[in-house]
């Protein structure tokens, strides 16, 4: 019972103490009320009453993106918009339906109207009608008296004076979805309609942006705007001056006309991306206008997938075109010597297996050096020569080179391919086992390794550059960064004269009389397994278009003193000697010619 | 029908005069303010109408209920919670960037809102039969208690309401006995992690700090709450512009007029004299709160009393510090008053617990 008692009577002392700091607590409260209510009142009273702070923003213009010449590549344009107050219109729906007789609105208009009207204000002006020409000008300001609430404003709209060509790289803008107010909150009242949504528009969506400056708005009593006066300008955005060429990035999209594919371009000697296109492509400038049902969905579910950014998320195989890494992998390792030469039949079989591994050729090259192999692109050779290094030190090579890896483009969305090797079969896919065959088939780039045109590009301008990896960049400015590639000059060397052996006769040579001294490289990437009769021709009848196999060629010119690297993939396109190496000469030239006739 | 008209008046019996008085009062105010804020939407009062019927019958109910069965079910409410809060977090709808909500077909509910009766209910538990309450075992305990929803809470991320669930904890544990040195240490460590914890506060949760300490900082944005909010209460003044008469509500000024800032919108047309009758109604409530946890007999229940009590003014303080400019806004609803469901539920049936408290004889002297 004492117990009891000494327990409730700390019990109380603690609850007194919590009373009195209640009674603390509301009396700062009561303090701040009094101040605000009280002492400050006639001050809030005249803010109340004019409401200065009804601030709207200002929006920032975009910057520009520009090619390595300064073109514009990006721009804006300014646009006369036509808004509507709601709060200064006494009946929306008859205003907009008098306003239909003078100016077309179309429903789909004043859909978007409703739109952006949810979250504003009713004294903020919402846009009723974009893109208005002269003669719509000038038939509202003959009206313009009978239309209280309804003004002309002019905005800045984003513009891409080259549409297709550039789409997947520089991108496009459009409204800002929930997505973007989810990462941005400032967003919603920036004043801004526009923002980054792909390619170095969004990359580099901080840069371009700017900042949006604020305007105050005097409103009377009834939320009227009787009047406005600037308080802090918009901040317009940054230019990006870009590494890219207008005229090659032109050449690329003419090239590959009618395909499907990739093509890009490289300076080897600091990795700087001249061209970069994508095919089929789309106009951007119809996203900045805000597709309309039918547009997207035709776009979306286009067999041909215009959308996809192929040369930085598109995973090939890489076919023959993996050879010449493969090459300088194996001769680094040893496991092979420069002059070393290899039987070759018309198929190779693993010792104590029956599977047999067909080279393209029937009948296949007969016994070659590397030199030889490369530039005959033999089958039968890389079969051995894979399976001497074995996956592990392939892989690895592979890797030394950038394949599986980010090439470090500034760009969203960049794949990363695959180089396969049995410890990620164990991580990645779960099995122990790997199978000898994926060893072999890796040596011909087929099988699970993928790489991006991004990827390919940049090993390629590894070898150009005598072994400097460089990490590849689109923004004129980004520091030049390479990786020295562990590889003797000798051997450099080696896979240099057999690149150029390639185009002069070899597989491409197709290219043989360009002046340019191209050095190159072939492939062709298998989309399935080739049916074949039982003396392994392959079977007719398996060519119709999408199973047709991808076409590649890699290579780099002037090979003395290499300028330029080009990738191109070609899809469903044959072999790569065809189909893929005139649009890669299409762009060297391009790039070569014009180089000569600007120094004289 | 005489046993059915008897075992009714049995139920109400259970209820509380004082504070039924000051919950019909807050009904009145939160109609009203409602009315005029929406533009005299009927619909809107009709439905916050509906809310409190049915927040009511759950009162009843719950102030039916011994408060001997509620420190039994405690635990289970506890344990309920977490798990909850571990689903949310793992499968919770997010919205605005946190995971708070959890759905059923079309219902949703935050979990953290049955925590807020939960954590207390079971620290009220364990202290009621933990043997010595001063040892640093009994202390450690209840932290540990706290600190798991806690997390989960922090981890949604709703900071403000891990913060005010925190409290309630911590205001149980004080009421309990722990040592008054633990509370001491608590303060200092806030004070000197502050400035560490600040580095992993996300960039919006800086931002209010930020816009709290300078409302002029960013006068579109976060600012423009705080700013449009002390424009409505300061140019109240005395005696209020009248019903129906704010202008910064109805002219759309004031955001979020109806919930979280129905203070504003209230001191506006009603002024000093319809705050101080506010303030009076919720501190007529607070204090028989109070006083029933003074006249329990019973440990659990005079903890629970208490905890409720304190909990139930610090979400006044924090709401109305916040529309007057003391306090960083935090998404927090002015209890009773404010237009929502979820909230209102909770509130009702705390009060429920301190009338089944105060109402249960083995309870009460």
């Amino acid at each position: 019972m004492q117990i009891r008692r000494r327990e409730r009577a700390f019990f109380t002392s603690r609850l007194l103490f919590i009373a009195a700091l209640i009674g603390v607590m509301s009396l700062v409260l009561l303090a701040r009320i009094l101040y605000l209510q009280v002492q400050a009142h006639e001050r809030y009273v005249l803010q109340s009453d004019r409401n200065t702070l009804a601030v709207l923003p200002l929006a920032p213009v975009r910057g520009k993106i520009l090619d390595r010449q300064g073109r514009v590549l990006a721009d804006n344009r300014l646009e006369y918009v036509l808004t509507l107050t709601p709060d200064s219109v006494a009946d929306i729906g008859e205003t907009i339906a008098a306003l239909r007789t003078v100016l077309p609105i179309s429903d789909e208009d004043y859909r978007a109207f409703l739109r952006n009207r949810r979250g504003t204000h009713a004294y903020q002006a919402v846009v009723l009608r974009r893109n208005l020409n002269a003669t719509e000008l000038a038939r509202f300001a003959l009206v313009k008296g009978s239309f209280p609430g309804v003004q002309i404003e002019t905005h800045w709209q984003r513009v891409y004076p080259y549409g297709p060509s550039f789409a997947h790289v520089v991108g496009y803008v459009g409204r800002p979805d929930s997505r973007d107010l989810e990462q941005d909150p400032t967003l919603a009242r920036s004043g801004l309609d526009q923002v980054g949504k792909s390619g170095l528009e969004a990359q580099y969506e901080d840069l371009l942006r700017g900042v949006s400056g604020v305007q105050e708005v005097e409103v009377n009593a009834r939320g009227q705007s009787v009047g406005s006066f600037e308080e802090r300008p918009a901040r317009a955005g940054t230019d990006l001056h870009t590494t890219l060429d207008l005229d090659l990035q032109t050449a690329a999209a003419a090239a590959m006309a009618g395909h499907s594919g990739a093509v890009v371009a490289v300076d080897p000697r600091n990795g700087a991306v001249l061209a970069a296109y994508s095919a089929p492509s789309y106009d951007p400038n119809d996203f900045v206008k805000g597709l309309d049902g039918a547009q997207w969905q035709s776009l979306r579910d286009d067999p041909l997938h215009p959308l996809n950014n192929r040369f930085a998320a598109g995973n090939y195989p890489p076919g023959s075109t993996i050879k010449p890494f493969v090459a300088l992998v194996a001769l680094r390792d040893g496991a092979i010597q420069p002059d070393e030469t290899l039987a070759g039949g018309g198929y190779f079989q693993i010792p104590g297996t029956q599977h047999r591994y067909y080279d393209w050729r029937p009948g296949g090259h007969g016994r070659q050096d590397l030199r030889a192999a490369i530039r005959d692109s033999n089958d039968v050779f890389f079969y051995q020569l894979a399976l001497r290094l074995g996956p592990t030190r392939l892989a690895q090579g592979l890797e030394d080179l950038g394949f599986g890896n980010s090439t470090a483009i500034d760009l969203p969305g960049e794949a990363r391919g695959l180089v396969p090797s049995p410890a990620w079969m164990r991580t990645r896919r779960g099995q122990s086992h790997w199978h000898t065959g994926q060893t072999v088939m890796m040596g011909i780039g087929q099988g699970y390794l993928l790489a991006t045109p991004l990827q390919l590009v940049r090993a390629t301008a590894a070898i150009a550059a005598d072994g400097q990896l460089p990490d590849l960049h689109l923004r004129a400015d980004r520091p030049i960064r390479t990786r020295t590639v562990e590889a003797s000059p000798r051997h450099m060397q080696l896979v240099e004269e057999a690149m150029r052996a390639v185009v002069q006769h070899g597989t491409a040579h197709i290219l043989a009389s360009d002046p340019h001294d191209i050095a190159g490289k072939t492939g062709t990437a298998q989309v399935r397994r080739a049916e074949r009769d039982a003396v392994g021709r392959v079977r007719k009848g398996s060519d119709s278009r999408h199973l047709r196999d991808h076409a590649l060629f890699i290579a780099y010119a002037p090979a003395s003193h290499p300028q330029i690297a080009v990738a191109v993939i070609v899809e469903h396109g044959g072999h790569g000697g065809s189909a893929a190496a005139p649009v890669a000469q299409a762009v060297i030239d391009r790039y070569l010619d014009r180089d000569s006739t600007a120094q004289p | 029908m005489n046993l059915h008209s008897f075992s009714l008046r049995r139920a109400l019996g259970h209820l509380d005069p004082a504070l039924m008085t000051g919950i019909f009062l807050l009904m009145g105010i939160s109609l009203a303010v409602l009315y005029s804020g929406s533009q005299e939407s009927i619909r809107v009062v009709l439905a916050q109408l509906l809310r409190f019927a049915i927040g009511l019958v759950v009162l009843v109910g719950v102030a039916n209920i011994p408060p001997e069965r509620l420190r039994a079910w405690a635990p289970f409410l506890y344990g309920l919670g977490l798990v909850l809060l571990a689903v949310t977090l793992v499968a919770g709808r997010t919205y605005l960037g946190a995971k708070r909500w959890l759905g059923v077909g079309p219902l949703s509910f935050q979990p953290s809102e049955l925590v807020k009766l939960a954590l207390p209910l079971m620290l009220a538990y364990y202290y009621s039969q933990a043997e010595n309450v001063q040892s640093w075992k009994a202390a450690l305990s209840g932290f540990a208690l706290i600190s798991v929803p806690f997390l989960l809470i922090a981890k949604e991320p709703d900071l403000g309401t891990a913060a005010q669930i925190g409290a309630a904890g911590i205001f149980t544990m004080w009421l309990a006995g722990v040592r008054r040195r633990w509370f001491i240490g608590l303060i200092l460590l806030a004070v000197i992690s502050g400035p560490i914890l600040w580095h992993f506060l996300h960039g919006y949760q800086k931002e209010r700090i930020l816009t709290f300490l300078d409302p002029q900082r960013d006068p579109l944005g976060a600012g423009y709450h705080i700013i449009q909010s002390m424009i409505a209460i300061g140019s109240g003044g005395v005696f209020g512009k009248g019903w129906f008469n704010g202008t910064q509500v109805n002219l759309d000024f004031l955001p979020e007029a109806q919930t979280d800032f129905v203070f504003a919108g209230f001191a506006e047309e009603f002024g000093l004299v319809g705050v101080l009758f506010l303030m009076a109604t919720y501190l007529l409530i607070v204090l028989r709160g109070l006083i029933i946890a003074y006249e329990c007999r019973d440990r659990f229940g005079r903890l629970i009393a208490g905890t409720l009590s304190l909990t139930f003014f610090l979400y006044i303080f924090i709401n109305m510090g916040m529309t007057t400019g003391i306090l960083p806004v935090v998404g927090v609803p002015l209890p009773l008053v404010s237009y929502g469901g979820t909230a209102m539920l909770t509130f009702l049936i705390g009060l429920g617990i301190l009338m089944s408290v105060h109402s249960h004889p083995r309870f009460h002297e």
